[in-house]
């Protein structure tokens, strides 16, 4: 198992330098000039000088190469020095074009509002999944399951941009209940401020954890239903053994392979952010901070965005696959 | 085997020994059993009767379809429910109905005090628990036993089945044994609580010859030391020929001869256990030209049973066949069959 992961982490070496590669080429593709938001009254000149300190002016490929240059070297130095407090001459950082500021640091800064609000509604859309997916395939054509159908039908198929403003009308226009805006800044001290911070969550988090909830829940009824037809249930009931058992030990176990993977594999999206959602709700998450770059053309910042999520991507997959071999005796590598 | 739980189920087998009078350990009467489905009932057991002695093997024969498994099954309910239905009878096990016992009560029973081997030991273990574990679940259920307790007598039951190096094959998991083998597990995990009886349903027809063999070996043995009553469900009549004290015929859903294995063999009353004999190749004299086969088809069990149902291929048969079905008549205290030819005769 161990040589077979670390076989797979050389294996993504080539597969990420490709996928930066040709997200470089997309972005440098699409016609934008990072000096187009500038103010009208700077002369041409100006805007030239300005481009060549970005660096714009020079070939692709040096680009390419100095991006990722940043990326292998200045940046590990510069946190290496961070940390440990080290004394490495670290050369240029990777500088966003809008703010001209390290890409790194606006990213550490709005990692934790994308984790809070979208890694929640991960967990919790996960844990409203888990007893739905069990008892809908238990439970096969009851009222029960058919409610859950209905329920993942409505989380497939009403995107977040839609569900978003509708839970917005109703709960923050018509009844007040709860802040249509999520503050960033606010900082939980004590209950009241808990409160407070529990309540700008609700929204947002629901809004996410239903398509969670939909897609886990129809996975985990699938793997069950399946589970539930195989002989070794007839077996494990022939033992004598109660229904729980029976349910919650030999089908689940066996039935939980397949979703865990799943759940596995949708984990980068939560550093993705939820680009809609964090829009609708003005939460400036890392998902938001992603379509700001595209829209003003700030390659560094979406090349860098962009890299992380593919190695967060290529990462999952590989534990995805290393926890199969885990949850499944049969499976192994090597 | 020198462990208490084994030496009690021995000494259960010298209460059987041929002095004692055998006693009736299970009895089913009038059983039937319905599928609803889509397109309509089936039905898939009508009226079984049989009684099963203490000691004693009582094999099922029957071609696929006949409704040998269902049969079974419907006994510890373990048939998925619905569509299944027991339409009515009872089973009568230690003085109960089993049939009107509750989940709670049943329980208790499967596993317990009757032990179930399936058909395909390739799917009838759990792939993701490991073998031990799977063995020591019923011990741990039904004997109360701690860990160590269950640890120990798992290893025996391996041994007692012929699993060479036990202990450490307690940790292994079911893909890592041969089906054989696996089958050897799922023996062990029907005898662990010292069953009164052991229901096998076909039990080699899903592995090779030798291996076939092998394991009819064990059953034979596992039944001399522990002494508990046995029912074999198989296809195959030259299986039972060797095993068996009784044998149960089934065709459509019904047992249709019902006999000590002596006279069945000896003589066949029913035309279709005659032709389920004459489709036996023969082991001495001339070879047949090719396997034979009863010709026709199995029955449409759509419906309840108007007529004889395998009246549309018996060479026998005549008009009052078409119109009724026969009941079980007595041939002699020995065999029953259930053909309208053993009317005059009863
Ligand atoms: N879940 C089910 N739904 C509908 N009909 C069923 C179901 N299970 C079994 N049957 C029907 O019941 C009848 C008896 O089946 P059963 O499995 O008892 O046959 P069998 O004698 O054990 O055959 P085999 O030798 O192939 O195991 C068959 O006609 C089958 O179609
Ligand atoms: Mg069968």
């Amino acid at each position: 198992m161990l040589n077979y992961t670390i076989r797979r982490l050389f294996l993504a070496i080539p597969t990420l330098l490709f996928i930066s590669l040709v997200i470089f080429f997309l972005v440098k593709l699409s016609p934008s000039d990072p000096t187009a938001n500038l103010p009208l009254t700077i002369p041409p000149e100006v805007r030239e000088k300005i481009r060549e300190s970005l660096g714009v002016n020079q070939p692709l490929f040096v680009q390419f190469g100095l991006w990722l240059k940043q990326l292998m070297i200045s940046e590990p130095l510069y946190w290496s020095n961070q940390i440990f407090g080290t004394n490495f001459d670290i050369g240029q950082r990777i500088i966003s074009y809008q703010t001209r500021s390290p890409v790194m640091d606006i990213v550490i800064q709005r990692m934790p509002q994308t984790l809070t609000v979208v890694g929640t509604s991960y967990l919790v859309g996960i844990l409203i999944a888990l007893p739905i997916g069990i008892i809908s395939a238990y439970r096969q054509y009851s009222f029960f399951d058919q409610a859950g159908t209905f329920v993942s039908m409505i989380g497939f198929s009403v995107p977040p941009f839609f569900s978003g403003v509708l839970v917005i009308v109703i709960f923050s226009v018509q009844l007040g209940w709860l802040p249509s805006i999520y503050d960033t800044t606010h900082v939980v001290t004590d209950w009241d401020s808990f409160v407070v911070q529990f309540k700008q969550m609700i929204m947002p988090v629901m809004v996410l954890a239903l398509q969670t909830t939909a897609q886990i829940s129809r996975f985990l009824r699938a793997s069950m239903l399946d589970n539930l037809n195989q002989d070794y249930v007839r077996t494990a009931r022939a033992k004598g053994l109660s229904e729980k058992v029976v349910v919650l030990v030999h089908v689940l176990r066996n039935s939980l392979i397949p979703v865990i993977t799943v759940i596995a594999l949708g984990v980068p999206a939560i550093f993705g952010g939820a680009i809609i959602t964090e829009q609708v709700f003005k939460v400036n998450g890392l998902g938001q901070l992603l379509i700001i770059s595209i829209q003003a053309g700030d390659v560094p910042t979406v090349q860098t965005l962009t890299f992380m999520f593919a190695v967060l991507i290529v990462l999952f997959n590989l534990v995805a696959d290393v926890l199969y071999g885990l949850l499944d005796p049969r499976i192994r590598y090597d | 085997m020198t462990s208490t739980s084994i030496e009690r189920a021995t000494s259960i087998s010298d209460d059987n020994s041929p002095s004692a009078a055998p006693q009736t350990v299970l009895e089913v009467a009038g059983l039937q059993t319905v599928f609803h489905t889509q397109d309509g009932d089936v039905h898939a057991v009508n009226d079984v009767s049989f009684t099963l002695e203490s000691g004693e093997l009582l094999g099922i024969v029957g071609e696929s379809g006949s409704g040998k498994s269902v049969t079974m099954m419907s006994l510890l309910k373990l048939l998925p429910m619905p569509p299944a239905e027991i339409v009515a009878g009872k089973v009568m096990f230690d003085g109960r109905d089993l049939l009107q016992l509750d989940l709670e009560q049943l329980r208790d029973v499967r596993g317990g005090d009757i032990g179930f081997i399936f058909q395909d030991p390739m799917t009838s273990l759990n792939p993701v628990f490991t073998v031990g574990f799977q063995i020591m679940e019923p011990l741990r259920v039904h004997m109360k036993l701690n860990k160590k307790q269950a640890r120990e007598r798992a290893i025996e039951l391996l041994e007692l089945v012929g699993i060479p190096s036990a202990a450490d094959r307690l940790r292994d998991f079911p893909h890592q044994f041969s089906g054989g083998m696996r089958q050897r597990v799922m023996i062990a995990i029907a005898l662990a609580c010292d069953p009164k009886v052991l229901i096998a349903d076909e039990p080699t027809t899903a592995l090779d010859v030798t291996v076939q063999a092998q394991i009819i070996e064990i059953v034979k043995d596992l039944r001399q030391k522990l002494g508990m009553a046995i029912v074999w469900i198989t296809h195959d009549l030259g299986v039972v020929a060797g095993i068996a004290d009784r044998v149960a015929v089934m065709y459509g859903g019904q047992i249709v001869e019902y006999a000590d294995v002596a006279h069945l063999y000896d003589d066949p009353r029913h035309p279709y256990t005659r032709a389920l004999l004459q489709t036996l190749p023969r082991q001495e004299g001339e070879r047949e030209a090719r396997l034979v086969s009863i010709p026709g088809q199995a029955p449409n069990l759509k419906g309840a049973l108007t007529s004889c149902p395998f009246a549309p291929r018996c060479s026998q048969a005549h008009d009052k066949c078409l119109q009724q079905n026969p009941p079980l008549f007595d041939v002699n205290d020995q065999q029953k069959s259930a053909c309208w030819l053993e009317e005059a005769n009863d």
